[in-house]
């Protein structure tokens, strides 16, 4: 079988801070890793490959040339082929316009994916919507926020689709799509044969053209959606401090100035 | 390409670097400012670039054929199991002053088989039409339907935009819906406006919510959001008000994802979204064990929800269910307790328009106390056993 995980390399925006004096992005020192959620779409991937001898991990990637530092971290964990989408023409792509661009490179691989793979969102847009629409323009179902997934028998799979209050038991056709849930699994750490191979590999930029991509439907033409201004966020002010009273005092205060204060 | 770096006139100040919210410029060898493919063309280093060196060329961009025959503000009454989702309320909440600002009614869109007596409590919350599918294939929730019929009403009707919640079922299908009708969707609004020329502004946090971005859709219909649920205030009821009901025929396919079962897994619990008070813990609990002191401060509370920072369900002291952030789920609760958790912004997103918050925090520093309404510097294992102790002599 062909499993394809689709990642995103982003900055790691724990560490993304605003300059309060200029109000932009402190970037400086915030190193660019491969998107938490999709490690363990990546993780998903290469247990089921376990799980189903003879099968294949494909991991697509769509950046800028620095990405290849995320796919080689995806060798180095055990995938077995990578794709680069890098081309000036996917720029300023929104969400709609990277699904398409995804979407087609997909296609263009030589064995059709089985199923596709992508982390819940990426930690840097939180927009969740990428999986869901690649699989939209590949017409694939999509089951989105999944924390296990099975081969049950061919041709189908079994997953665990989480809700806001629970869980579902669900059987889906294959090819299809699915987004992995940070629960699902511990991301395994890279292998030292891994990082070898890692190490050594050239990957080769796949241009917008080479994935028979529409020039009409990639990046910011194709793109609906426009960032109009950007800004920090409104800080809330922070209300009294109490410093240096004792457990028992503190906690008594605290009673009473929430019923003083009717909330309680 | 449409930004356009004049090089003769750049200086190298490096400016639009640090304003570039993408990473998407550096200076090259030569030391001049140089785009890669991160750019999302938002104009920022546009305004910083001091000698003007910067240009956005607009290409004429392929929109939606016929922009003024899309009339109308749509809002997806999500149901589950036949009971509306709270988000829904909010939606026809900001949906109201929204129509009003654009001139035009408001609708809701009910998807769902044997679910037409939820019209009644949509109509009470504003909505002037509700458009019904009713269709065995849309009795157990999965997306390729739920989008078929979306996609079904929106060409027969053309709404100009469509709100949702930013649910499990919204961040599933509302994407998908996007996508075939090739327009813009903005995830997790914060703030809903309808500007100038009477296109929906959309207000979202990005970067894990360190910065704030204003999102337009100007050629493409409909215009598209999802709203996180405890953002907005919900809609007061009226009752007896009416509206008008519209059937709409579709027979869809049957689902081809089965669901083959459902676990409630908060039957005995009261969830974080729903709860007045909620109790948090994170880190600073230091194992699994101590949420049982949370849970008796909820009960000394009179009964709050346990909610958790993404470091204690990290740490698996907790189940994710009970997260609150930008990964989890958006509280607005009357009282918020945050108890050993530090607040990095991903926290803090969540949960920052609690109408109270107290935070109980040995470290002194931690931006917590920010946005903490009442901030105790000190030790939670002594603060909250003395705080239920008092709260239950009151």
């Amino acid at each position: 079988m062909h499993f394809v995980v689709c990642i995103k390399q982003v900055p790691n925006t724990t560490k993304v801070r605003i300059d309060p004096e200029t109000n932009t992005l402190v970037r400086a020192g915030v190193e660019s890793i491969v998107n938490p959620f999709d490690e363990n779409a990546l993780e998903m991937a290469l247990v089921l490959k376990e799980q189903n001898p003879g099968s294949k991990v494909t991991a697509v990637c769509m950046g800028p040339p620095q990405a290849a530092d995320a796919l080689k971290e995806c060798v180095a964990r055990g995938v077995d082929d990578v794709i680069l989408l890098c081309d000036r023409a996917v720029a300023g792509s929104d969400t709609w316009a990277t699904s398409y661009a995804i979407a087609q490179a997909v296609k263009s691989l030589p064995e059709p994916a089985d199923l596709l793979l992508f982390g819940k969102q990426a930690i840097d847009g939180d927009t969740a919507q990428v999986g869901p629409g690649v699989a939209e323009h590949l017409g694939l179902p999509c089951i989105t926020f999944v924390r296990a997934a099975k081969i049950a028998e061919p041709g189908r799979i079994a997953l665990e689709r989480v809700w806001e209050d629970g869980w579902e038991e669900i059987v889906s056709p294959l090819p299809a799509a699915v987004t992995v849930l940070k629960e699902a699994n511990v991301p395994r750490l890279p292998s030292l044969r891994g990082k070898m191979a890692a190490k050594k590999l050239q990957i080769p930029l796949t241009t917008a053209e080479a994935i028979h991509a529409d020039p009409a439907k990639i990046g910011l033409k194709a793109s609906p959606t426009r960032v109009v201004r950007i800004f920090s966020p409104p800080q809330k002010t922070g209300g009294e401090k109490w410093t240096g009273l004792s457990g028992e005092e503190a906690g008594t205060k605290l009673a009473a100035a929430l019923q003083d204060r009717k909330i309680i | 390409m449409a930004l356009k770096i004049d090089l003769e006139n750049c200086i190298g100040c490096g400016s639009c670097v640090s304003a570039c919210p993408f990473g998407a410029l550096a200076l090259n060898a030569d030391g001049k400012a140089e785009v890669n493919e991160a750019c999302r063309m938002c104009g920022s280093c546009v305004d910083a670039c001091p000698v003007g060196a910067i240009t956005l060329e607009k290409e004429a961009a392929a929109g939606t054929d016929d922009l003024a025959s899309y009339k109308g503000l749509w809002v997806y009454a999500e149901q589950r199991d036949g009971a509306l989702h709270e988000v829904v309320f909010e939606l026809l909440g900001k949906g109201r002053e929204l129509a009003s600002a654009m001139g035009c009614p408001l609708s809701a869109v009910l998807l769902g088989h044997g679910v037409e007596g939820l019209a009644d409590a949509l109509f009470a919350h504003g909505a002037d039409q509700v458009f019904l599918v009713d269709d065995p294939a849309l009795e157990k929730y999965s997306s390729e339907p739920y989008a078929e019929a979306m996609c079904a009403l929106i060409e027969k009707h053309r709404p100009a935009a469509i709100l949702a919640g930013a649910t499990t079922a919204g961040r599933s299908f509302i994407p998908r819906v996007a996508v075939r009708e090739h327009t813009g969707l903005t995830a997790d609004c914060t703030g809903l406006a309808i500007n100038a020329d009477g296109l929906l502004e959309q207000t979202r946090p990005a970067f894990g919510g360190n910065i704030m971005a204003a999102i337009l859709c100007p050629d493409h219909r409909p215009q598209m959001a999802t709203v996180r649920p405890k953002v907005f205030a919900p809609a007061p009821a009226e009752e007896g008000r009416k509206g008008v009901l519209v059937r709409e025929e579709l027979s869809l396919a049957p689902p081809v994802v089965q669901v083959v079962k459902t676990v409630r897994a908060l039957e005995n619990e009261l969830n974080v979204t729903q709860a007045d008070i909620v109790v948090s813990g994170g880190r600073g609990l230091g194992k699994s064990e101590n949420f049982a002191l949370l849970r008796e401060l909820a009960d000394a509370l009179g009964g709050a929800a346990i909610g958790a920072s993404r470091a204690a369900v990290d740490a698996e002291w907790i189940s994710a269910f009970h997260q609150v952030g930008q990964t989890g789920k958006t509280v607005r609760p009357k009282l918020y307790i945050a108890c050993g958790i530090s607040g990095q912004i991903q926290h803090l997103v969540g949960m920052n328009s609690a109408e109270t918050i107290v935070a109980i925090n040995k470290d002194p520093d931690a931006p917590i106390f920010d946005v903490a309404d009442i901030g105790i510097v000190g030790d939670l294992f002594e603060v909250v056993p003395a705080l239920i102790r008092a709260l239950k002599q009151g």
